[in-house]
């Protein structure tokens, strides 16, 4: 018996039990709001909400708002990313600047992307430009981090294999060295676009005319809770997705050995 | 020493002259005239046959090891010199392979990808398919091409590594107690394989044991190492046929000998 779950084999037992715990806490939240007769402009119950949602989807705002933040979250991850792995597998390979570089990066990290919101508006004025400007941050600077760890940690037998066989130059960095670090910068791909989705939400509260962020905070100025609330779910629900997505990278046969070795 | 231009064709496929290895910040001249625990290697001077199956013995953490990392190119002498068909040693050499004690296969390739690695500049795509099945087979994972080394036993990953060593065609084989993390039964049975393979292919061996048993089995010549500083003890020629029982007669005595230059002295 393992506590991580790579025992279980019951695949649909588990998706189902998590689908039924779903559907429980939903029928407690509309009994709880009739039971305590809670106001809708307070708390609307889950019927109201799914009203509220199908408003939105009908009108065509709905899907129009997730392919805006999609597509603000796509442009400003995939730039991060490209750019923050090659520059990880840098540092990671040359010690010295990685121990200049680190601590720049230690800084810049712990800053939230919301402290960026007022320069992001002045460089970028407003539109996509700012929102991409601030996932771009929440995503690069974590991303150098897993990228630099997971190839400084590269276990040193696999370098001196490689220079044996004579592998060196960019079949070196493409067959060895991001391949054996892939699972960590695997890992750095999950954690990050979940950090991304949740930053969309927040920029998009104050740069645009449209995304679920701005959903939330037009439904809010035209007090329509059900609204703010059903914008809530379809942010986790497709965060759900999203994350499931980059999950499937984990299950690919050349990057499981991390894991089992652990 | 350094007569190696004018040295006459010599049988001895690797020569260690006056090595030395000191933990890096005290490699000064004088820090390597005084001895002291900061050595790992102090003036080590012999030689190893062409075509030998040389066994390295010695106490654990007594920088055999260090040794061989410092013959394949990995490492550098901190004085002394290696030399292999005359030459100095200068860097890894894929007609050198090493078989190192685990891990030694990219665990992100299949069986087969990582012996295909061995022949990875041959041109002719059809020939390194056809080259890479007959050592599958060869080593005994026929079947088994497109398992990952973590769907693979210990045995089997071992026999993968040497497969993908072998195929490479070295001029020598370094292996550094590749058996050690096997159970007992698979080691002899490695221990039996490794000696068709000492008969079949024409390559220096140069082997890392710390098991007095298996370098009296396996080896044409052992060399004994002290404990550190280490030095060489004893540089012993075994010219005795295969199989070998240990249990009776010269080797016996030979056994004998080594345990106790080893200081064992009861448990024989």
């Amino acid at each position: 018996m393992s506590l991580n779950g790579q025992g279980l084999r019951n695949w649909f037992a588990v998706r189902w039990s998590a689908f039924l715990l779903s559907f429980f806490i939903m029928a407690l939240w509309e009994t709880a709001v009739h039971v305590f007769d809670v106001k809708p402009e307070r708390f609307p119950g889950v019927m109201q909400v799914l009203r509220g949602l199908w408003e939105l989807i009908r009108d065509g705002r709905l899907l129009d708002y997730i392919v805006a933040s999609l597509f603000r979250v796509t442009w400003g991850y995939l730039l991060a990313v490209a750019l923050a792995v090659p520059l990880g597998i840098f540092l990671g390979t040359k010690p010295f600047w990685r121990m200049a570089v680190n601590p720049v990066i230690q800084f810049m990290r712990p800053i939230s992307p919301l402290a960026w919101i007022p320069i992001a508006l002045l460089w970028f004025g407003i539109g996509d430009n700012p929102a991409i400007f601030l996932i771009f941050l929440a995503v690069f600077f974590p991303m150098v981090l897993f990228t630099t760890s997971g190839v400084a940690g590269i276990n040193p037998t696999y370098l001196y294999a490689a220079s044996n066989f004579g592998i060196t130059g960019h079949e070196f960095y493409s067959r060895i060295i991001l391949q054996a670090a892939l699972p960590e910068i695997i890992t750095g791909l999950r954690i990050t676009l979940g950090t991304a989705w949740l930053v969309i939400v927040a920029a998009e509260m104050i740069a645009v005319k449209n995304g679920l962020g701005y959903l939330i905070v037009d439904a809010r100025n035209s007090l329509r809770m059900d609204q703010v609330l059903g914008g809530m779910l379809v942010i986790g629900f497709i965060g759900l997705l999203l994350d499931n997505l980059v999950r499937q990278l984990e299950r690919l046969p050349s990057v499981r050995w991390k894991r089992l070795k652990q | 020493m350094n007569q190696s231009s004018v040295r006459p064709q010599s049988l001895n496929k690797v020569e260690i002259c006056g090595l030395y290895k000191v933990y890096e910040e005290t490699s000064s001249e004088a820090a390597l005239d005084s001895i002291s625990d900061r050595h790992v290697l102090t003036d080590l001077n012999f030689a190893v046959p062409a075509r030998s199956f040389t066994c390295f013995l010695g106490p654990s953490g007594c920088g055999k090891s260090t040794l061989l990392r410092i013959i394949a190119g990995f490492d550098t002498p901190s004085r002394g010199e290696v030399l292999v068909d005359g030459d100095p040693v200068c860097g890894p050499n894929p007609k050198h392979i090493f078989v190192f004690q685990e891990d030694g296969l990219f665990p992100w390739f299949t069986a087969y990808e990582n012996i295909e690695l061995g022949i990875r500049n041959l041109k002719d795509s059809q020939k390194r398919h056809e080259l890479v099945l007959e050592y599958l087979e060869m080593v005994g994972l026929k079947g088994f091409g497109g398992y990952y080394p973590h769907e693979l036993s210990g045995g089997m990953r071992r026999r993968a590594e040497v497969a993908r060593a072998l195929i490479a065609n070295p001029d020598i084989l370094f292996m550094d107690e590749p058996f050690g993390a096997l159970d007992f039964v698979t080691r002899l049975q490695m221990r039996e394989e490794m000696l068709n393979v000492h008969a079949m292919f024409p390559t220096t061996i140069l082997f890392i044991t710390h098991d007095i048993d298996e370098a009296i089995q396996l080896a044409d010549q052992i060399v004994l190492f002290t404990e550190r500083p280490t030095s060489v003890k004893e540089v012993l020629s075994l010219g005795y046929p295969h199989p070998r029982d240990f249990t009776k007669g010269d080797l016996a005595v030979l056994r004998r000998h080594i345990y106790r230059t080893m200081g064992v002295h009861a448990a024989l």
